[in-house]
């Protein structure tokens, strides 16, 4: 993919730092306030999706970037499932929500899984979305290296 | 209440102008109107949570449509085109079905509760006793992420299996334009 204008490009490296943050934010505050894993992981994709426009990308870099998103989003799957697990193995059924022993409530250590497990979901979203854009617009550089 | 019928009405002339306008550009930008005006709508009555994602799902529909057009064609080809004849009776059963079924909508949905006063009986139970079963202060996290986890947890793997579909599919694709030079 080529990049666009020295303008598009000064803007993009200002904005996308700030943008990758505010997606952390609300992935962590999902307990708290408005938002959560789903949306949070899909500002960070943002982030990453526009400084790929904004700069263009080599061949290298998309096949690096490709292995990183693949690893992330199983990465947040098996996180999803362990989370899950920590209730059963504590002795309560799946996903069981152990909130009474960590953190005071409106705080932000409390909620017991929905904290990580917001976590989990934030990265399989933005990592998802992140190989799905690498898929379809950079398939040319990408997809070539078969198995 | 008033608020609402103008997003309404703004969504309805943008879907239209989506439609019936030639350049993809535009289209694309009028259908960005109508999800950023499903996302006002999701403001006015207090649903913030699904706000955020839907703008920010809007902003990449957008961006994607815009990069795809800028670099194929700008012309939608199918606009202005006079119906065809073998199409008309198509269009007549698939209108008189559409009408059937507003005359039977209307008499289910004069059934449904008033807009603005919802039948709250699991609701109800949620709102009074979700932040002393769950920690968690925003209730919208404590319903996904606790009492209806399960749902969470499919729609995980639904989000797993498109992605992993969609990168198969992608790829598959790849490989047979990679291999047929050689076997020529």
């Amino acid at each position: 993919m080529r990049g666009m204008t020295s303008i598009v490009q000064t803007v993009a490296g200002l904005v996308a730092g700030m943008l990758f943050l505010y997606g952390c934010y609300i992935t962590l505050h999902g307990h708290l306030t408005p938002g959560g894993g789903f949306a949070g992981g899909v500002i960070v994709a943002a982030s990453f999706i526009l400084m790929s426009l904004a700069f263009g990308s080599v061949e290298d870099s998309e096949r690096s970037s490709y292995r990183f998103s693949s690893f992330f989003e199983s990465l947040g799957g098996l996180l999803f499932l362990g989370v899950g697990l920590v209730g059963y193995f504590a002795g309560y059924a799946f996903l069981n929500n152990l909130w009474a022993m960590v953190g005071r409530p409106l705080h932000l250590v409390s909620g017991g899984i929905i904290p990580l497990a917001n976590i989990a979901i934030g990265l399989k979203v933005g990592a998802g979305l992140w190989a799905i854009f690498l898929a379809l617009g950079a398939s040319q550089y990408v997809m070539k290296e078969g198995p | 209440m008033t608020e609402i019928y103008v997003v309404l009405i703004a969504m309805l002339a943008a879907a239209v102008v989506a439609i019936e306008v030639k350049d993809l550009l535009a289209a694309a930008v009028a259908m960005g109107m109508v999800g950023f005006s499903v996302a006002i709508a999701f403001i006015l009555v207090q649903a913030p949570d699904l706000a955020i994602v839907q703008i920010v799902v809007e902003i990449l529909t957008v961006v994607f449509f815009a990069a795809v057009i800028l670099r194929t064609t700008h012309t939608d080809t199918t606009v202005g085109k006079r119906l065809k004849q073998e199409l008309v009776f198509p269009a007549v059963v698939y209108g008189g079905f559409a009408l059937l079924f507003m005359v039977l909508a209307c008499r289910v949905f004069s059934e449904l509760p008033a807009f603005g006063e919802p039948v709250m009986r699991v609701a109800r139970d949620y709102i009074a006793i979700g932040l002393q079963q769950t920690g968690a202060a925003n209730l919208v996290a404590a319903v996904i992420l606790d009492f209806r986890a399960y749902d969470t947890l499919g729609e995980v793997v639904v989000l797993f299996t498109a992605v992993v579909g969609v990168l198969t599919v992608v790829r598959r694709l790849g490989r047979k334009a990679d291999k047929k030079p050689e076997e020529k």
